[in-house]
């Protein structure tokens, strides 16, 4: 698949010498759903911010679907579509107009079926004539949703969809999300929801400090670095652990009663079969055997420790 | 050029503006008949004619541009310095638009308005005095290049301003009492001489002469001055609106 954003060595410093991003470089494949995660102040936004052109960059360059941003910005912005963080919309302007606005600005001629259909989509239509102060939290996000696909835009970012979203509301972000990739959209969201970017994303991109500390398909990032537990619980405590158990790795925990083995889930030398024969060997009685592999969130902790370290 | 971007500016400033039309047009209509009243009626009948124009038909076109200088300055300042203070400016700033597109958009509806109000004030007047234009084209004219021109400054103001104080610092500090000096009320010639010297330092002198020049074919300075003014001053203000967005004053980190 072809790249339909390339960050190349893109440094921003600000103002007071904080440096946001430090030569940072990534390739955004056209119609995937990309989760940039990292903790606040990583980064995430002021990347999104030069890319989308509400941010000048210090170095480096930035070209969507191979135009320039600073050069070719006019071609280049009306491929992207921004639903930003804050919900910043005109409180006085109607849902309808404030739309339509949006269409007009990205220099599309009026289209007002399709802004019908997009707002129906968004259940919206049926607030198109109420001043935005009126709508709801939930209902705003999706007038800036909406505003966003007014432009019928190749790419969309969202930065943080969901920050402060009900889980309802969430659900249907993440349909929404997911409907915008079949129909070709090519999707950059930035989020701290680990949960987030576990269930919508092709691919997961860990910021910190300004750095891509980690770019991976988001199966591979989890087969790669996940880490699986087996736990067997006893039927009676054991008041040591069996030499044979000891060498292959097992350690005993809750006052005797549990066995925990550790191994990574790519890995092919596990030694479960061996750990079950000398468990039978010890004529060790089991209650309950289970595994558990780790979340992404544990694998994002991971990375940001070692990163700060 | 993008054409849709400018007229989907100006067609959303220009719905504010019916939204809102107690504080869009009749206030400064209101205003402007107190004026008439006080100015015109009250005092206006105890004054002398200046040169051959009674005092209440003098006062119409400094009338008319004391409140479009002031509606200019404030229509466009708000217009721009709203979406910065709301935070919806992001999409103007993440769409593919010039600044030029930009600035048409927003001045572009301000000085309407403001043109707008003139009219309506212009046809008040007619109900308090007897009025006869000489220059009706000059004074359209003028009228619509001042209204361009002091949007152009609302405009730079509206980038500037930080907060909502500083957004009514300029208009009243600085606009107000220049129009009011500026011969809005009386002919410079009225003035002892030392301030005649300081009122040609006045640039608001220079477009309300003009205007009234418009009107009775008499004026402080040379109806050309007055034109040179306007496009100076509009040459300055779009100078200052290209360097602020060259250097993304503001707007752009």
């Amino acid at each position: 698949m072809s790249s339909i954003i390339e960050v190349r060595n893109v440094t921003k410093k600000y103002a007071d010498e904080k440096v946001a991003l430090a030569d940072l470089s990534v390739n955004i494949t056209a119609g995937e759903i990309i989760a940039l995660l990292g903790p606040n102040g990583a980064g995430k936004t002021t990347l999104i911010s030069i890319i989308c052109g509400l941010t000048t960059l210090t170095a480096g360059n930035v070209f969507v679907d191979g135009l320039d941003i600073e050069t070719d910005y006019r071609k280049a912005r009306s491929l992207i579509g921004l639903v930003p963080q804050e919900l910043v919309l005109e409180p006085f302007e109607t849902v309808l107009g404030t739309v339509t606005l949006s269409r007009g600005l990205f220099g599309k001629s009026p289209d007002p079926e399709l802004i019908k259909s997009i707002l129906e989509n968004l259940s919206l239509w049926d607030k198109r004539a109420s001043p935005i102060r009126e709508l709801s939290g939930g209902m705003k996000r999706r007038v800036l949703i909406a505003k966003a696909l007014s432009h019928e835009p190749k790419i969309l970012f969202l930065d943080e969809p969901t920050a402060g979203v009900d889980v309802d509301l969430r659900r249907d972000m993440w349909r929404l999300i997911k409907d915008l990739k079949a129909s070709g959209v090519t999707v950059v969201l930035t989020t701290h929801y680990i949960e987030e970017a576990e269930e919508i994303a092709d691919r997961i991109a860990v910021i910190d400090g300004g750095k891509i500390l980690l770019i991976e398909d988001k199966s591979v990032l989890m087969e790669r670095l996940g880490k699986k537990q087996l736990s067997i619980d006893l039927d009676k405590p054991l008041s040591r652990l069996p030499a044979t158990l000891k060498e292959l790795g097992i350690i005993l925990e809750n006052e005797g009663k549990k066995l925990i083995y550790n191994y990574n889930v790519d890995l092919s030398d596990s030694k479960i079969s061996e750990i079950l024969l000398a468990i039978r060997s010890e004529q060790i009685q089991i209650n309950d055997v289970h595994t558990e592999q780790s979340s992404l969130e544990d694998i994002f902790i991971e990375l940001v420790m070692e990163g700060q370290s | 050029m993008n054409l849709y971007a400018i007229k989907a500016i100006y067609v959303f400033e220009m719905a504010r503006t019916f939204r809102t039309p107690l504080q869009s047009f009749a206030s400064p209509v209101i205003s402007t008949i107190l004026y008439f009243v006080v100015f015109g009626s009250a005092i206006g009948n105890r004054m002398l004619p200046v040169g051959d124009v009674s005092y209440g038909a003098f006062i119409v076109p400094g009338l008319i541009m004391l409140t479009v200088m002031t509606q200019s300055v404030a229509n466009a300042s708000f217009g721009i310095y709203f979406p910065t203070f709301l935070g919806t400016i992001y999409e103007h700033l993440s769409a593919p638009i010039s600044p030029f597109e930009m600035v048409a958009g927003y001045v572009g509806a301000s000085a309407t308005k403001s043109v707008v109000v003139g009219f309506i004030i212009l046809a008040v007047s007619f109900l308090f005095v007897s009025l006869k234009i000489e220059h009706l084209i000059v004074a359209v004219l003028f009228l619509i290049m001042t209204a361009f021109c002091f949007s152009l400054l609302g405009f730079i103001l509206g980038l500037w301003a930080k907060n909502f104080e500083q957004l009514s610092f300029v208009p009243t500090l600085i606009i107000t009492p220049l129009v009011f000096l500026g011969g809005s009320f009386y002919s410079i010639d009225m003035l002892p001489s030392t301030w005649q010297v300081v009122s040609m330092f006045n640039p608001a002198m220079y477009l309300i002469s003009g205007f009234r020049w418009a009107f009775f074919g008499v004026s402080e300075v040379p109806i050309q001055f007055s034109f040179l003014a306007v496009i100076l001053f509009a040459g300055l203000f779009v100078s200052v609106i290209g360097y602020m967005f060259k250097t993304g004053y503001r707007l752009r980190n």
